[in-house]
C-alpha cells in the first residue's frame, strides 16, 4: 500500500450559515488516482479549494507527504507541489503556449532566459509524458481539448506532483475525454498523483482508483472503484435510490409540428455557426441534437425561437413559416405555441434579481391573465407562481424569494415549468440539466417524457451525450455548423462520438 | 467557485448602508473643516442649524429637495433600463422653454391652476423630446447615451444662451432673461405648511411643485414596480439578453424610458420659474441634474430612498449657503468638496462596506440574512 500524498483531518469551512465542508477526513494515496464524486454544491469546489490555497479553513489540518502544512495562496500549494487544473481554463487565449507556461513565474524582467528556459523544459515534459502542443501556437488557435493540455503542463511545469482537475471533461468530446484519461494514466504511472473532481459516474468508474462522495458537504463514503458500482456511487450521492436510466414507452411521431430547411446563421463576427440545416420534428417525439459545446446548436434553436436573425433558410411551425432572416418576434412564437427553454438559464431564461413569481411569468408578462389594465395583476401572478411551484415541488416554496436565491435544480424548474405550463406545441429545450442535482434530473427527464407522451414535439439540444441517449427518439448530430449525421436510439456513444467529432464528415469531404 | 451569497435584511440595505456611507463622508469633510483651521462639531452645528433652525430655513431645504427629487426620479428610471441619464441638467434646463411658453403666452389670461397643468405639460414634452434623440441613437445606431447625453447638455446649454439673450430676452432689459411672469403663471407657496406646525416663515421659495415631486415619486414607484411598462423596463435593466428572450422591444423600451426620464427632469425646470423667480434665467438648473446622480445613487433608484436623499442634499446646499456666511475660512468652494465628498462615499463608494456589513450580519443573526445555499461548481 503506497503513503499518503495527501491528507486532510477534520477540514470545516463556512461560508456565514451554509457549511460548505463539515469535519473532512480523507487521504489520497501517493500514485493514485483518486476520484471525487457529488452533487453540485455537496462542497467538492470548495474543498479542492481550500486544498490549493484559496480558501482557508475554518478549522483542520492539510497534510502533505505526513507533515502539516499551512497553505494560505496558491503559491504555497504550488510550492508544495499541488497543482491545479480549473474547470474554466484560466489561459490568455491572445498570448502562445509558452507564454502562458511562464506565465507568473516569469523570473525577470526581461523575458529571453525565463522563455528559452521553459522551451526546452516544456520539451522534457513533453517526451516524458506525451503531451504533445505546439509551444508557439496562439491558444485561441487551440481547440479545447489542447488548451486544457496546456493547462496541465502549466501545473507541471512548476513542479507539481500532485494535479487536481477541476470537471476537466465538461468541454470535451468522448474521444478528446479518452485522451485526457490516457494523459492521466500516463502521470500516474509516472509516480504523480490525481485528484479527479467530477459528477460523472461513467468516468469515475472509467480511471479512478478510489473514489470519495461527498454530500451535502461531508464526505459519506470512500471505496475502491474496483468495489463498487455506479448504482452504489448514485444512491451515496444522493441520498435515495435514483433511476439512471428513462423509462419510456416507443414515440408515436404524428403530424409534423417543426420544418427547418437550409437554415444559415452567422455569429456577430460573420462567422458561420449553422450551415444549411434541415430537419424535421413530429408531434410525439423528441428529437435530440448531440455535439460538443460551440459547434452550432446555440445559434440553431436561438434562431429558432426568434431570438437570433437567420441569414438564410426557412423555419415552419406548424404550416406557417415564421420569419427566422427579418421579424421573428419572440413573444409572437409563444403565441403560436412554441416554448423555448433557454440553454442559459442564469442570462436568459431567467432574471436572477427578480422574485421567484416576476420570473415565472417572463415571456407571457403581456398576457390578459397576469395584467388589470397596464398594471401587473399582483396577486393573480403570484397565485399562478405558487401552483407552478407545487406541480413541480420547487424549492423552497415561496413565491417571493429572490431567484439567485434558489439553486440551480429550482431555477431550472422555475424556467420548465413557465414554459411547460403554457401547453405549447413545441417545446425547445437547451441543456435541461446543466448544473442541476441528479434528483432534479430525473425529474425534469419525467416531464420532458411526458411531454413528448402528450403529443407534443420537443426539440432538445445538450451536450450530455447520456441525456441525449436516454431521451430522444432521434438523435442529430451536429459538428462545426452542419448536421452531419442522424441516428436513433439505439446509437452506440462510439458511434456518436465519432460524429462529434466530425471523424464522419472529414472522410466524405475526401 | 463559491462565492456566499448575501442579502441584507431591507432596513440595512436602505438605512444602514446609505448611514455608514454619510458617516463617513462627513467624518472626511470634517477633517477637511479642521485643516482649514475651523472646529467641525461648529460647523456641523451651523450647518444642520442654517438647513433646519427655523421655518424660513427648512422652506429653502425643501424648495433644493425639490429640484432633487425630480432630478433623481429621472435618473432612477433610466437607470432601472440599464441606461445612464447624465443628460439630466440639460433636459431640466431646455425644459425651461417649456415652461416659458406657456408663462408667457397664458400668465394674464389663466389662473395658477390651469396654467400649472400646461406647464407641467410643456416641461415634461420638452425634457422628453430632448432625451428623445440620444434614445433613438442608443436604440438604433448604439451611440453610447452616456456620450450623447453629456453632449445635449452642453447643445442646451448654447441653445439657452441664444434664446434667452436673442428671443426671448424683453427689448428694453440689459438682463439675458425673460420678463417676469404675471401672478396666473405663478406657483403658490406651501410656506402656511411649515406655519400650520408653527414655524414662522417670512419669506420661502417652497411652492407647489414640492407636492408634484412627492405625486411623481409616487407614480414612478407605481410604474416601475406595478406596471407592465415597469415590468419590461427593468427585465430590460437586469438582463437585455433575457428582455429580447421575452419578446420585450428593446428599442421601444430604450425611447420610452428615456422619455419618461427626460419628462421627469424637464419638471424640474417649475420649481425655479414658476415657484420661485417667475422668470426664466440663465442657469437656473445650478447643476441640479448632477445632484441627481448623487441623489439616484444614494436613493437606491428606489424613490423611498430618492426623497430622503433629495432632502439631505437640500439640507447640504441650504446648511452649506449659511456655513460659508458663518464661518470666514469656509468659502462656497468648501461646501462643494463637502457635498463632492458625499456624492463619492453614497455614490461612488456605495459597496465600499457593503460586503463588510454583509460578513458581520452573516455571522451575528445568519437567519435574518436570508443566505442562498451554496453554490458549488
Amino acid at each position: 500500500m503506497a503513503d499518503a500524498a495527501i491528507e486532510l483531518v477534520g477540514i470545516s469551512k463556512s461560508f456565514g450559515p451554509v457549511k460548505a465542508n463539515r469535519d473532512i477526513h480523507l487521504e489520497v494515496r501517493r500514485g493514485t488516482i483518486h476520484g471525487i464524486i457529488g452533487e453540485n454544491g455537496a462542497g467538492k469546489s470548495t474543498l479542492m479549494s481550500i486544498l490549493y490555497g484559496f480558501y482557508q479553513a475554518d478549522s483542520g489540518e492539510i497534510r502533505v507527504g505526513g507533515k502539516p502544512v499551512p497553505i494560505r495562496t496558491p503559491n504555497d500549494a504550488i510550492a508544495l507541489g499541488i497543482g491545479m487544473v480549473h474547470q474554466h481554463f484560466m489561459l490568455v487565449e491572445n498570448f502562445t503556449v509558452l507564454e502562458n507556461i511562464i506565465l507568473g513565474a516569469e523570473g525577470e524582467a526581461l523575458l529571453g532566459r525565463s522563455i528559452a528556459k521553459a522551451r526546452s523544459e516544456l520539451a522534457r515534459l513533453e517526451r516524458e509524458y506525451g503531451l504533445e502542443v505546439d509551444p508557439d501556437a496562439l491558444i485561441e488557435d487551440l481547440p479545447v481539448g489542447l488548451q486544457q493540455r496546456v493547462e496541465i503542463l502549466k501545473a507541471l511545469y512548476r513542479g507539481a506532483d500532485i494535479l487536481i482537475l477541476d470537471e476537466p471533461t465538461g468541454v470535451l468530446t468522448p474521444s478528446e475525454a479518452d485522451h485526457l484519461f490516457r494523459i492521466l494514466n500516463q502521470l500516474k504511472d509516472q509516480g504523480k498523483t490525481v485528484v479527479l473532481i467530477t459528477h460523472k459516474l461513467r468516468e469515475i468508474m472509467a480511471i479512478t482508483d478510489t473514489v470519495s462522495v461527498m454530500r451535502q458537504g461531508t464526505i459519506v463514503a470512500t471505496r475502491e472503484t474496483s468495489e463498487t458500482t455506479v448504482e452504489e456511487l448514485a444512491e451515496l450521492m444522493v441520498g435515495r435510490r435514483v433511476l439512471l436510466r428513462v423509462e419510456k414507452e416507443p414515440a408515436r411521431a404524428g403530424a409534423i409540428k417543426l420544418e427547418v430547411k437550409n437554415l444559415t446563421v452567422k455569429d456577430g463576427r460573420g462567422v458561420t455557426m449553422v450551415d444549411d440545416v434541415s430537419f424535421i420534428v413530429q408531434a410525439g417525439e423528441i428529437v435530440g441534437i448531440a455535439g460538443v459545446a460551440g459547434n452550432g446548436q446555440s445559434e440553431l434553436i436561438e434562431a429558432i425561437a426568434g431570438i437570433r436573425r437567420a441569414e438564410f433558410g426557412t423555419v415552419v411551425l406548424d404550416d406557417k413559416p415564421i420569419d427566422v432572416t427579418g421579424r421573428a418576434d419572440p413573444a409572437e412564437l409563444r403565441e403560436r405555441g412554441l416554448a423555448h427553454v433557454p440553454e442559459d438559464r442564469h442570462h436568459v431564461g431567467l432574471v436572477l434579481a427578480f422574485a421567484e413569481n416576476e420570473n415565472s411569468i417572463l415571456g407571457y408578462h403581456y398576457e390578459s391573465l397576469y395584467l388589470k389594465g397596464p398594471f401587473l395583476n399582483i396577486d393573480a401572478i403570484v397565485a399562478d407562481a405558487e401552483d407552478k411551484i407545487e406541480k413541480y415541488d420547487i424549492r423552497p416554496p415561496n413565491a417571493r424569494l429572490r431567484t439567485a436565491n434558489f439553486s440551480g435544480g429550482n431555477q431550472q424548474k422555475i424556467v420548465l415549468a413557465r414554459e411547460m405550463e403554457q401547453d405549447p406545441g413545441v417545446l425547445i429545450v437547451g441543456q435541461p440539466t446543466r448544473g442541476v442535482d441528479v434528483g432534479a434530473i430525473e425529474f425534469i427527464h419525467k416531464r420532458l417524457i411526458a411531454m413528448r407522451d402528450a403529443g407534443k414535439a420537443v426539440l432538445l439540444i445538450s451536450v450530455e451525450l447520456d441525456e441525449i441517449r436516454s431521451l430522444s427518439d432521434r438523435i442529430l448530430v451536429m459538428f462545426d455548423g452542419r448536421v452531419v449525421g442522424e441516428r436513433g436510439p439505439e446509437a452506440t456513444e462510439g458511434e456518436l462520438g465519432l460524429l462529434m467529432a466530425g471523424v464522419e464528415a472529414k472522410e466524405a469531404a475526401e | 467557485m463559491s462565492v456566499p451569497y448575501a442579502k441584507l435584511p431591507r432596513w440595512a440595505d436602505y438605512g444602514l448602508i446609505p448611514f455608514i456611507n454619510l458617516l463617513v463622508a462627513f467624518i472626511v469633510a470634517g477633517l477637511v473643516v479642521l485643516l482649514v483651521g475651523e472646529n467641525p462639531f461648529r460647523a456641523a452645528a451651523i450647518l444642520i442649524e442654517g438647513a433646519f433652525g427655523g421655518g424660513q430655513n427648512i422652506a429653502y431645504t425643501l424648495y433644493y429637495a425639490t429640484n432633487f427629487i425630480f432630478t433623481g426620479l429621472a435618473v432612477a428610471v433610466a437607470f432601472h433600463c440599464g441606461l445612464f441619464n447624465i443628460g439630466g441638467e440639460g433636459q431640466a434646463y431646455i425644459a425651461g422653454l417649456g415652461v416659458a411658453m406657456v408663462g408667457l403666452t397664458f400668465d394674464t389670461v389663466l389662473p395658477w391652476w390651469l396654467n400649472f397643468p400646461l406647464a407641467i405639460l410643456g416641461a415634461a414634452l420638452v425634457g422628453a423630446l430632448w432625451a428623445l434623440i440620444p434614445a433613438y441613437l442608443q436604440a438604433k445606431r448604439g451611440s453610447h447615451i452616456v456620450i450623447t447625453t453629456i453632449m445635449f447638455n452642453f447643445i442646451a446649454a448654447s441653445i439657452m444662451v441664444y434664446m434667452l439673450v436673442d428671443v426671448l430676452k424683453p427689448l428694453t432689459s440689459m438682463a439675458p432673461q425673460t420678463r417676469t411672469f404675471q401672478p396666473g403663471a405663478q406657483l403658490p407657496k406651501l410656506n402656511w405648511m411649515l406655519e400650520a406646525v408653527g414655524f414662522s416663515v417670512r419669506s420661502g421659495p417652497l411652492n407647489v411643485s414640492f407636492l408634484l415631486a412627492l405625486v411623481m415619486a409616487f407614480l414612478v414607484w407605481l410604474l416601475i414596480w406595478r406596471t407592465k411598462l415597469g415590468y419590461e423596463i427593468r427585465t430590460m435593466g437586469f438582463s437585455p439578453k433575457a428582455a429580447r428572450y421575452a419578446g420585450i422591444k428593446e428599442a421601444r423600451i430604450i425611447v420610452i424610458t428615456m422619455m419618461i426620464s427626460g419628462a421627469l427632469a424637464g419638471m424640474m425646470a417649475l420649481n425655479p420659474i414658476m415657484g420661485d423667480q417667475h422668470r426664466v434665467q440663465l442657469d437656473f438648473v445650478t447643476g441640479a441634474g448632477f445632484v441627481g446622480i448623487a441623489v439616484a445613487l444614494m436613493g437606491r433608484s428606489h424613490p423611498a430612498g430618492i426623497v430622503p436623499a433629495a432632502i439631505l442634499f437640500g439640507m447640504l446646499y441650504q446648511g452649506g449657503a449659511e456655513l460659508a456666511f458663518e464661518m470666514p475660512n469656509i468659502s462656497r468652494d468648501m461646501i462643494v468638496i463637502i457635498q463632492g465628498l458625499v456624492i463619492l462615499f453614497a455614490g461612488a463608494l456605495e459597496h465600499m462596506f457593503r460586503p463588510w456589513v454583509q460578513t458581520v450580519f452573516a455571522s451575528l443573526s445568519p437567519q435574518t440574512v436570508g443566505m442562498a445555499k451554496e453554490q458549488g461548481v
